[in-house]
């Protein structure tokens, strides 16, 4: 057994004891990590988005744009800085109104944006993937796909929200409702095992780092 | 993907024309782009014995030097697409490469050529997504002709679904219990569908919460997320009759941090403990340290994600789940807004269809039908669907 020499590691072995403190209940030290955490984890954001977005996107820019009297250019990078600014009306109960317009820009943004990719990766990708485009008895990857091809139209019959899950339609969803169980079982065991890994690195940071007892 | 998909087509129908200039190098722009690639190809050296690969050298301006922006590892790949970030190309800028070949120790050995100036251009159409305007212009008509159609009929009919049901019982828990409601809007962003929806669910929640004249707890990730929330909670208050019931302190911003942001809501969670808490939205590794914590205080608790990985997580941890789409639903649901309605027949119209061209294609070819086998049917459909 060595145990570690280093302020750091003894102050990240003090802060993974005491979030795992919470395991027993709710304690003070708990209380403590969980406020140092998100404190330093706000400032930490404050810096980057000061240092990585800030400056270089608006500060240089526009500083630029001014000395080299390029005012199209300074009017490119002042006008969605200023809308961005709104924000900061939420401050001001009587002018609070303001901040609905760069809310109202980023929604609409958003929701644009969002339109062709959500088109392309959840319905052509998918399409594609589970239309049969052959068919041949003897080869268990064709019984795979039609497998899937049963287990999406009835999954698609548990999302229809039109049709009441009576008679056929019920018994197709239902049988869709087990093919998403058994996918929900796939994939919570998989996850698991990437949060127990998670573990295992905690604890060789204990026992390695901290400790000295695992060579 | 669109990139990578058109690159070779663009690479083939280029090499194809080969020689293009006096010059041994060519470039030409990839077509349906932002101008931020090109294609650099160049003839083979006829001996190409002792040559191993090829040096790619980029000048930005006349006056500039030769940058090296990449390297072509095999001597029989002719052919170079600039795209790299670190290196970045702009349309409009005025660009020359050099190819040099080099041996097996990466010496530079031969100077294969220069080319001539070239400028990348961009498109303002890219003609890649023709398929996506078609689905695009047909969503929205059955979008437009159901909200049409919602309007006029006030009573169109909508499936149950239970965690939505238990909405009522669980925000009445928490009046009778004297306790909070806690909403959790999910850690991802505004681009995200799961944040839009658990907005759209989060306004008729908080006017339930006001009526009840109960606490809501809206803690928030994105800064973004949060402004939104806030207006949203805020708004449903005065839509309850209750504007003065409305604390600024109940929704509030975090941390972005992942964890640092569950660290807070657990201990809110065991604090406070709320009698009901909501997780709508974008959830990722958070999701079972969440809702176990909410678990074990008592709380009732329903979830919502269309998040696959975590989906298993609340089924297995809270009372009543949202699966996917039942998400986007919800908000339908919940208001009985015809413009919500609408929605929710259109896109049960839309996939009424693409159950109905899924189920007929494959039954077309597993019958071997001929028409459906033939080449010009099945590359028109794989067009369409983008491979």
């Amino acid at each position: 057994m060595q145990l570690s020499t280093s302020i750091w590691v003894w102050i990240a072995a003090f802060l993974t004891l005491t979030i795992y403190s919470f395991l027993y209940k709710d304690n003070p030290l708990y209380r403590f990590a969980e406020h140092v955490f998100v404190g330093a984890s706000v400032g930490w954001s404050i810096a980057i988005v000061w240092h990585m977005t800030a400056i270089p996107y608006i500060g240089i820019p526009l500083r630029d744009a001014f000395v080299q009297r390029n005012w199209p250019g300074l009017i490119y990078v002042a006008i969605p800085t200023l809308l961005g600014c709104l924000y900061f009306f939420r401050f001001f109960p009587k002018q609070s109104w303001l901040a609905r317009w760069p809310i109202a820009l980023m929604m609409g943004y958003y929701c644009g944006i969002s339109i062709s990719p959500s088109i392309e990766t959840n319905i052509f990708t998918q399409v594609q993937g589970t239309i049969l485009t052959g068919f041949n008895p003897t080869s268990l990857s064709s019984w795979w796909a039609l497998l899937l091809l049963i287990g999406v139209v009835s999954t698609l019959f548990y999302f229809f929200f039109s049709l009441k899950h009576e008679g056929i339609v019920g018994k197709t969803s239902r049988l869709g409702i087990w093919f998403v169980m058994i996918a929900f079982g796939a994939s919570f065991g998989y996850t698991v095992m990437a949060r127990v890994s998670l573990l295992i690195g905690r604890i060789q940071f204990l026992l390695h780092d901290w400790l000295g007892i695992l060579k | 993907m669109i990139f990578k998909k058109f690159i070779p087509a663009v690479i083939l129908v280029f090499l194809g024309s080969l020689p293009l200039s006096g010059s041994a190098v060519c470039v030409q722009d990839v077509p349906d782009d932002d101008g931020s690639a090109l294609i650099v190809s160049w003839e083979p050296p006829g001996d190409i014995l002792g040559f191993f690969m090829y040096k790619i050298y980029r000048k930005d301006s006349l006056e500039g030097e030769f940058v090296q922006v990449g390297k072509s590892s095999k001597m029989e790949n002719c052919f170079f697409v600039d795209k790299d970030p670190r290196f970045p190309l702009n349309s409009g800028m005025n660009v020359v490469y050099r190819i040099v070949a080099l041996d097996e120790e990466e010496n530079e050995i031969r100077e294969i050529g220069v080319s001539e100036q070239f400028s990348p251009s961009h498109s303002y159409f890219n003609s890649t997504k023709k398929n996506t305007v078609v689905a695009v212009i047909f969503v929205f008509t059955a979008l437009i002709t159901f909200l049409n159609l919602a309007k006029k009929d006030k009573n169109l009919f909508i499936r149950k679904i239970a965690g939505l049901d238990a909405l009522d019982e669980a925000v009445g828990r928490a009046t009778e219990m004297g306790r909070s409601v806690l909403y959790v809007p999910g850690l991802s962003t505004m681009d995200d569908i799961a944040t839009v929806a658990s907005i759209n669910i989060l306004g008729p929640v908080a006017k339930k919460v006001a009526e009840y004249e109960t606490k809501i707890l809206v803690p928030n990730r994105d800064p973004i997320v949060y402004t939104i929330t806030h207006e949203v909670v805020k708004e449903a208050y005065l839509e309850a009759g209750r504007p003065d019931a409305f604390q600024e302190d109940q929704v509030f911003f975090v941390s972005q941090n992942q964890f640092a942001f569950v660290a807070a809501v657990n201990g809110i969670m065991m604090r406070e403990k709320p009698a009901t808490n909501l997780y709508l939205g974008m959830f990722w590794a958070e999701s079972l340290l969440l809702a176990e914590t909410g678990n074990a205080t008592g709380a009732v608790q329903i979830a919502g994600t269309d998040s696959v990985t975590q989906l298993p997580f609340f089924v297995t941890s809270c009372d009543y789940t949202l699966i996917g789409e039942e998400l986007y639903a919800a908000s339908a649901y919940l208001s009985r807004d015809p413009v919500l309605v609408g929605t929710i027949k259109a896109q049960d119209v839309e996939k009424a269809i693409l159950l109905i061209l899924l189920v007929l294609l494959s039954v077309l070819a597993i019958l071997n039908f001929n028409f459906f086998r033939s080449e010009s049917f099945l590359r028109f459909i794989m067009s369409f669907f983008g491979t």
